[in-house]
Parts: structure tokens; C-alpha cells; sequence
């Protein structure tokens, strides 16, 4: 039985903070069948997405060493391809993103993630370009990851998944691709992990990217960064709910690991400024403190609503790996230790952009790529925005941030012959 | 807005439009080979990269210090970033550029020779344009005012100015011999932005020329 006070006992008076979606947690564990599982269905058979199979004869090679066959990719696309296959624009997502970029989510029903930046006469613009937004590999929403269903033993995969990367993820977007019929992208664009696959790809494909826009992110983790994800994989890992990643087998899954990962991570993606500006020492719905640990301030309250609204739509082996796989992304590794040598004689059209105050991936991450583009001699421009919302300003309303994606990508199909 | 389809947009329209210092934009613009690959370090808000793409067609990028100017370069969609010419420079490769343009900048640069230098080793050929501190008018104010000068071109206090390196014309020249730089052209706009007499001595450009422009190249 789901209470407020299951994730955390000393939270009551917050039933508010509830989402209904909740609710439909609950049925589905009384059930204790696998295959009730809304996340293993969603994986398995993603709602309201187009979905490309890929055979045993199209093996997804991994970074790891390994194969992986068969497997799909759930993908949505808005707009038209035009006659010369030449606007297709490529949006990768974050960490916890998904397909529906310009649509509303099936689960939470909430609108697509980036519909300020992608739709009719956005910035990117469905009405001019062909927008394909694939889910990633090893994530939840219907690409193949660990909580599908793996063809050798009938149940969801779990940790025997294979690890996967960045570059693992570009791979699989490449063969989506291939599979449209998609020869060039006019525009791969993407923020945070979002950017780390949009670096990739000019790296890893340099004459199939005309124009690229990574935005609010970096070359390579920081250790910073591991160890944040690391103290969100550990908080799931210590959740006795968890099973050793076979909690869809047993029926459970682990709600407070997920949401304290969750809970820790969005921190990182606010800013001190932001969340004084939102919350300061306000207290939440009383005028004392209760000498208790309740959620007597607004940001407690504020925080547990976020980890509670995230473990309903998302899977918490995901989390481990694509956490893992940002942490093993350094695009310089591949490149003999210069990350210049990744960009040499690109021919792609870059626009570099960050946050004043995103300490997840600051500016001086984006800085240092553009060094490198430079020193590649790469088409590049670089914009930093001064913005109090954080790591997180990349996802919100920033008209700077929009005036100078619609700028780029304009002149980039002035240039295209648009 | 300038676009290469206004065929009778000529530079010397762009000339006579108000706001005098574009003199000195069109006389740079004239210096650069059509088709060539140009970084302009202090672009502002990108009026010359849009000049140079519209009259010359090249392949202009940009390097600016102020966050405003840089969002609102790349909105127009021009290839520039935000940066810093006495320390970004360093990170450019040998050869990269055909051109590198300084445009009125020179003298706000903390190291304005490690500056030029690393134009000239960064393109082959370099286009520098400063305001000339031995001007009359900035000899006469300092003489017989006894103050700092203030001109036009050069309208801030001393005490928030930010630059920081005047020099003049013969200062620039003596720069240029002393890094061994070969000055393929040079030109100096009276204060009515009218470039003076070709073959008037250099003391005469020292003293009547408001600004100046130099097309520098590598020797040898």
C-alpha cells in the first residue's frame, strides 16, 4: 500500500505532492506479475512511438566488446522530409529525457520535454525541418535497455544488459538513421548528455552532420560529475528493493533509492540562486518549525515531489547505466588525448552554448570545446547565457537561448541552400 | 541588413551611410581577397563578418569579448564565440586563416605585440586598423588643455577607458619593423573619415591621419 509516508515516514501532510500516476503503481504491484509491469510494458511496447527492429543479421556492436541483437529503437518524428532527405534535424536527449520531445508524454501526460525549443515556428522548427528523436539506447521508453525483455530468457534483462556508452548510443542513432533512409543530418542538437551524443556524432560522423548545436555540456566527465552519479547509483543500489537489479522478477522496485538519486541529481541541475529565488528558507504550508523531520521547508517538499514523480515514469537500472555511460564518455580517449584530433577538417558548423551558473557543465567545459574546435580549425560559435536556472536553463524559457539556436540553424540552411 | 542579393550594394554606399568609424570597415573589407577564410578578433556585433560575407563572400569568423555582442552575433548567424584576443589567440593553429582582422582593438589589448604576432601566425596576412594617438588634435588638447585627450573616435575619460595601449602611426610602424613585419599597404583617414594622399610623407599621416589601416604579411 503506497502512503505518503512509504518513501518517507516522516512525511505527511503532503498527499498533495502525490502524483495520480502513482496510483496506477500500486494496482500493478498487488498484481506481482512481471509482465504487469508498466515500465517492462513501456520498454517492451512504448506507446504512441514509431519503432524500428533491428534483426539478428544487424547486430548493435558495443563498446563493451559485444553484440547486441536483436533490438529496437522507439523513436517519434515531427515535421516532413523534403524531396532531397536534406532536413532531417536529430535530437538527442538528457539523461532522464525520452522520445517525446514535441508531444506529450504517454505516462506522465505532461507536455514533450523540449516543445519550448521544437514545434511549429519554434526555434527548431517542425514546420521546416524533419525532427527524428530517438530514445537511447539502454534507456526505458521503448529502445531496448535493461528493463526489456531479453529474447534468451523470456523475462526483462536487468544486469546481465550490457554496459553501454555514448558512442554506443550515436551507433544505434546512426543505423536509425540508415534504416529512414537518412544519408545526412542537416542538425544534431542536444543538451547535457544530449550534447555528449551530439559531439559524438560530429566525431564519429563527421560528413553525415551539417550543423551542430551541443549545448550545456562537456567533452568528458568530470570526476565531480562520476561522483555524483555515483552517489545516486549507490542510493539505488542500497535499496533493498532493488533485488541486485532483478526487482522486475520480484515484483518490487526501488522506489526510495531511485527517488534519492533523483532528489540528489536535481540539485545539480538547479543553482543556489535558483532555488533561493524559488524557495529560500520558506516553510511549507506552516508557520513554525515542527522540531520534527518533516518537510517543514519548501525545497524538502519540493525535492521529494521530484523523486516521487520520477520513479513513476522511469526505470532504476536505467538510471545505473546511462549514468554509467555518461561517466565513461571522454571523446579525447578515443582521439589519442586530444580532443581536437576528434573534430580535424570537419566540415560540420558548430554552435557551442552554456549557462552562467550550470556548475554540473560549466562554461568552462563548453570553452574548452571550443578550443578544440579552434585548434581544428571548425566552423564555430560560441555563446555563454547569463541565466540564474542553472544546468537546468537548457530545458526552460531562455529567449536568449532560443534567439540563438533559430540564428544558427538559419544560417546553417542559408548555407545548405534552404 | 546587407545581402549578397542587393547586387547594387556597393561598399561605398556602405561608405557614406551615418555613423562615421564604418569608414574604416569598408577600406579593411577592400583588403581582403574574395573567397578567403577571415577571423575578425574584436568583432563587436558582427557588422564587418556581414560586410565581408556580403561584398567579398568569404568565410568569416569572429572572436568578441562582450557576452551582448557574441549572443547577438550568432543569432545573426555568424560564426563567432566569445573570447579574449590576448589569451585566445594562443589556441589557434599555425596557417589557419588567410586573414586575421583587428579592427580599432589594438590599443585595448593588454599585450597589443604578442597580439600581432599571433595574427601573423595564425593567418598569413593580417588587417589592423587603430585610432592614431598623434593625431593634431590629440597633440593640441594635451598641450594646450593639458588633459587627456578626448576625441570623437576616442570619446572616454581617462578613467574608463578601456584603451589601454595608445600609439600612433610611427609607433605602429616602429612595431611592425621591430617583429619584422612586411606593411603591404597602409591608408589614414582624415577626421572626416577621407583617406589622405597617397604619396604625402609619413609625419603628414601622423599628424593629419584620425585613424589608420594597415595590411601587414609575414617577411620572407
Amino acid at each position: 500500500m503506497f502512503r505518503p509516508g512509504f518513501l518517507w515516514p516522516a512525511l505527511s501532510g503532503a498527499g498533495d505532492l502525490l502524483p495520480e500516476a502513482m496510483a496506477s503503481m500500486v494496482t500493478v504491484q498487488s498484481h506481482g506479475e512481471t509482465t504487469r509491469d508498466p515500465i517492462v510494458r513501456d520498454a517492451d511496447h512504448p506507446r504512441d512511438s514509431q519503432i524500428a527492429h533491428f534483426g539478428a543479421d544487424k547486430p548493435l556492436k558495443l563498446d563493451a566488446g559485444v553484440e547486441l541483437a536483436p533490438f529496437q529503437i522507439a523513436y517519434k518524428t515531427y515535421g516532413t522530409l523534403n524531396a532531397l532527405r536534406s532536413n532531417a534535424v536529430l535530437v538527442c536527449h538528457a539523461l532522464t529525457g525520452d522520445q517525446h520531445v514535441a508531444s506529450a508524454h504517454p505516462v506522465t501526460k505532461k507536455q514533450g520535454w523540449w516543445e519550448t525549443m521544437v514545434g511549429p515556428g519554434k526555434p527548431i522548427d517542425t514546420e521546416r525541418y524533419f525532427v527524428i528523436c530517438p530514445n537511447v539506447i539502454g534507456a526505458c521508453m521503448g529502445t531496448t535497455g535493461p528493463s526489456s525483455t531479453n529474447p534468451a530468457t523470456g523475462t526483462p534483462w536487468g544486469l546481465d544488459f550490457p554496459v553501454i556508452t555514448i558512442r554506443d548510443m550515436v551507433r544505434a542513432q546512426a543505423m536509425l538513421l540508415d534504416h529512414l533512409g537518412i544519408e545526412s543530418l542537416f542538425s544534431v542538437a542536444g543538451g547535457s548528455m544530449g550534447g555528449m551524443q551530439v559531439l559524438q556524432w560530429a566525431a564519429s560522423y563527421p560528413n553525415r552532420v551539417f550543423s551542430a548545436l551541443p549545448i550545456a555540456c562537456a567533452t568528458r566527465h568530470s570526476a565531480q560529475n562520476i561522483a555524483f552519479h555515483e552517489v545516486g547509483r549507490q542510493a539505488i543500489m542500497a535499496d533493498p528493493d532493488w533485488r541486485r537489479g532483478r526487482y522486475h522478477l520480484d515484483g518490487t522496485f526501488p522506489r526510495r533509492g531511485l527517488a534519492v538519486a533523483r532528489m540528489g541529481a536535481h540539485i545539480t541541475y538547479l543553482s543556489d540562486a535558483a532555488l533561493h529565488r524559488k524557495f529560500g528558507r520558506k516553510f511549507q504550508e506552516r508557520e513554525n518549525p515542527t522540531f520534527s523531520f518533516d518537510a517543514d521547508f519548501e525545497v524538502e517538499s519540493y525535492l521529494r515531489h521530484q523523486g516521487i514523480s520520477f520513479v513513476e515514469r522511469f526505470d532504476a537500472n536505467s538510471y545505473l547505466y546511462l549514468t554509467r555511460a555518461m561517466d565513461y564518455f571522454d571523446l579525447a580517449a578515443d582521439y589519442d588525448g586530444l580532443v581536437a584530433n576528434a573534430f580535424r577538417n570537419s566540415p560540420t558548423r558548430f554552435c557551442v552554448v552554456s549557462f552562467t551558473s550550470d556548475w554540473l557543465f560549466p562554461t568552462s567545459e563548453s570553452r574548452a570545446i571550443v578550443h578544440a574546435l579552434n585548434a581544428s580549425s571548425a566552423r564555430v560559435s560560441f555563446a555563454e547565457i547569463v541565466t540564474d536556472k542553472g544546468h537546468d536553463a537548457f530545458l526552460l524559457d531562455e529567449p536568449e537561448l532560443f534567439a540563438i539556436v533559430r540564428g544558427f540553424l538559419e544560417g546553417a540552411g542559408k548555407a545548405r541552400g534552404f | 541588413m546587407l545581402r549578397r542579393a542587393d547586387a547594387n550594394l556597393t561598399i561605398a554606399n556602405i561608405a557614406r551611410t551615418p555613423g562615421g568609424a564604418r569608414v574604416d570597415l569598408v577600406l579593411m573589407a577592400e583588403m581582403v581577397e574574395r573567397g578567403s577564410k577571415v577571423l575578425d578578433v574584436g568583432c563587436g556585433d558582427g557588422e564587418l563578418l556581414r560586410l565581408l560575407a556580403a561584398s567579398r563572400d568569404v568565410d568569416g569568423r569572429g572572436i568578441e569579448l562582450s557576452r551582448e555582442g557574441v549572443n547577438e552575433c550568432v543569432a545573426k548567424g555568424l560564426a563567432v564565440i566569445q573570447g579574449d584576443a590576448d589569451t585566445d589567440l594562443a589556441d589557434y593553429p599555425d596557417d589557419a586563416f588567410d586573414y586575421v582582422i583587428l579592427s580599432q582593438t589594438l590599443q585595448a589589448t593588454r599585450h597589443p605585440r604578442v597580439v600581432l604576432e599571433h595574427m601573423l601566425r595564425i593567418g598569413r596576412r593580417a588587417v589592423v586598423s587603430f585610432p592614431n594617438f598623434g593625431h593634431w588634435q590629440v597633440r593640441l588638447q594635451l598641450l594646450f588643455a593639458g588633459h587627456m585627450p578626448q576625441t570623437d573616435i576616442l570619446p572616454y575619460s581617462w578613467y574608463d577607458t578601456p584603451n589601454i595601449h595608445h600609439c600612433t602611426i610611427k609607433d605602429f610602424r616602429q612595431l611592425c619593423t621591430a617583429i619584422g613585419v612586411e606593411m603591404e599597404r597602409a591608408v589614414a583617414l582624415n577626421a572626416w573619415g577621407s583617406p589622405l594622399r597617397l604619396n604625402a610623407p609619413w609625419w603628414f599621416w601622423n599628424l593629419f591621419g584620425e585613424q589608420a589601416v594597415f595590411l601587414l604579411s609575414r617577411k620572407g
